[in-house]
């Protein structure tokens, strides 16, 4: 096994769409989300199953997601996460004076990591904020 | 027996699609199906009816718990937190009608707020682009009757706009375009092979971020100058051929997303799109148009000019609206950490904000307003679920192409449940008597 690295793209899904009007709170958000499509031939290069949890890690921050198999591929070199709070775990905060973080275009690592979980989406954030939920 | 509304209009996308039929119950207290909407907008009228939804305020405990409380409470605690602030950040305003979005103005001056909307992590940096250079545009009408040339770039409607191509600008039958998707090229620009790419007639595939190249390439192959060999990862001869389907049309649209807006290059990138669309009416007719995401970004843009001046990133902290991305920006204040409230209405930063900027929403007084539970609901310190707009109550909202539209009310919200009209009203007159303004 061996990390490879990427350049991270965001983006929305239809299946981003239905999970956050059915509630982000729900284990579908994480279906729909908690994922990063991978080129076939990227996959090969990591060294991962399909559908293995894996660590994705940007100069801004890491994040635990599943490893699918592109679907809107082929897409050598991209690794897609559909926007929401695991893609923006990792994604680059500069704005450069514009007001609009870089959402697409970040540099990543991704490795494997089968034991990690992947925390719900509002469990993710409020983790990461250090928010106490009682 | 059941009663069928028609014509509701779905608040979902800013395609605002106003053709769909949902059925509610005798008393109208109940939504039982949707006909003619996307998935997207099937799943936000049904789940208006969720068992589980929460119906009153909750405010945080310090054991982390959540206290129910009143509507009055609720007001009570957001018109203090804005009265005590001096930078207080008020964003959000795209998944509510027009009227609130009024309302939360006066709010926001009485607070001397910043206040901001979605085209923060959207459409911003395009409208930093019509500032610099206009916007050769129409609306989807025309697009439905006349284009025979549809350029998506950088969007996705397969996905996020999943009507927009059924109902305006690819397969009906308009006036002008008889034959529907037969009368139509359609080029799709992305760096994925997308569900929307797969139908395309021309597929340019080009590097991640190197979209200013590729629009700077197209603007060289209508004047037919030399090229290099490649461009963004795309041969010449492939973009010649794009070049040249596009000058043929008798009337061409470009569509774009948020692989332009938010990729390297930004308002840049927006800038040579509008410039590439100024070329092409040289040699035919052509417009421009940005996919706006949530059902009214646009009318909190018109909502904020309007009354402001700026569509979005609006500084009223010196008592006067200010304008400066990068500056008075969403994303850039809390990065910097100068926010020391947060309101947020109608949107979701928890969930769609870099989690550096999240970080700081944690870290200070914060309201949610939103009939959803979201990351923001959960790091915030109050939470008032609302009516859904659009489902719920009525109210005008703006579709992508600036056409005001009125949304409908299909079925009564829960008993004693107010609208974010109404609740912003109540923190008005509060925040009024607080300030002491008239």
């Amino acid at each position: 096994m061996a990390n490879i690295t990427l350049n991270l793209i965001s983006g929305r899904t239809i299946q981003q769409g239905v999970a956050i009007e059915g509630g982000k709170e729900k284990p579908l958000y994480r279906t729909a989300c908690g994922i990063i499509e991978l080129d076939h031939e990227d996959f090969k290069k990591l060294g991962a199953w399909k559908n293995s949890n894996v660590k994705v890690t940007s100069a801004y921050g890491s994040v635990v997601v599943k490893a699918i198999e592109a679907t809107q591929g082929p897409h050598p070199g991209v690794g897609f996460i559909p926007m929401g709070p695991w893609a923006n775990a990792i994604i680059s905060p500069n704005t450069y004076s514009t007001g609009m973080p870089t959402f697409k275009g970040t540099p990543v690592t991704v490795e494997v990591a089968i034991n990690e979980p992947i925390l719900l989406g509002i469990e993710l954030v409020q983790k990461q904020c250090g928010v106490n939920v009682g | 027996m059941t009663k069928t509304v028609t014509d509701v209009i779905c608040p979902f996308c800013g395609t605002l699609c106003d053709d769909l039929e949902v059925v509610v119950s005798d008393d109208g207290k109940q939504l039982l199906e949707v006909y003619n909407a996307c998935v997207i907008g099937t799943e936000k009228f049904l789940h208006s009816q969720a068992k589980d939804r929460v119906t009153r305020p909750r405010l945080r405990q310090a054991d982390g718990s959540w206290k129910e409380i009143s509507y009055d409470e609720a007001a009570d605690y957001t018109a203090s937190m804005l009265a005590k602030a001096k930078k207080p950040l008020m964003y959000g305003w795209s998944s509510t009608n027009c009227e609130a979005q009024s309302v939360g103005n006066e709010i926001a001056e009485i607070s001397k707020a910043c206040c901001d909307n979605t085209a923060a992590v959207c459409h911003g940096t395009t409208l930093i682009a019509v500032q610099d250079i206009g916007l050769p545009t129409c609306t989807l009408g025309e697009v439905k009757n006349r284009a025979d040339r549809v350029i998506f770039w950088g969007c996705n409607p397969a996905h996020a706009h999943p009507r927009h191509m059924s109902r305006y600008s690819i397969f009906p039958r308009g006036f002008f375009t008889g034959k529907g998707q037969m009368s139509r090229k359609m080029i799709v620009v992305d760096p994925r092979c997308t569900d929307t790419a797969k139908m395309a007639d021309v597929h340019l595939q080009l590097e991640q971020g190197k979209d200013y190249e590729l629009l700077n390439a197209l603007r060289v192959a209508f004047k037919g100058e030399w090229l290099p060999d490649v461009v963004a990862g795309i041969p010449k001869e492939k973009i010649r051929e794009a070049a040249d389907m596009m000058k043929s049309g008798r009337f061409g649209i470009i569509f774009f997303g948020m692989g332009v807006t938010q990729s390297i290059g930004k308002n840049h990138n927006i800038d040579e799109a509008i410039a590439v669309t100024k070329d092409l009416n040289e040699y035919t007719k052509f417009s421009i148009m940005p996919m706006r995401g949530h059902y009214n970004v646009t009318g909190s843009g018109e909502v904020f000019a309007w009354q402001f001046g700026f569509p979005y990133s609006v500084d009223l902290t010196r008592g006067f609206a200010r304008y400066n991305p990068g500056d008075t920006s969403s994303i850039d204040l809390l990065n910097r950490g100068e926010v020391d409230a947060m309101f947020t209405i109608g949107s979701d930063p928890g969930a769609h904000f870099p989690i550096s900027a999240v970080k700081h929403i944690a870290s200070v007084p914060s309201v949610c307003i939103d009939p959803h539970l979201t990351p923001t609901s959960g790091v915030s310190k109050l939470h008032v679920p609302v009516a859904f707009n659009g489902v719920e109550t009525g109210g005008n909202c703006y579709r992508m192409d600036n056409v005001p539209i009125d949304c409908r009310k299909v079925v009564e919200p829960p008993a004693g449940m107010l609208t974010d009209e109404q609740f912003l009203v109540m923190v008005r007159d509060r925040l009024k008597k607080l300030k002491g303004a008239a």
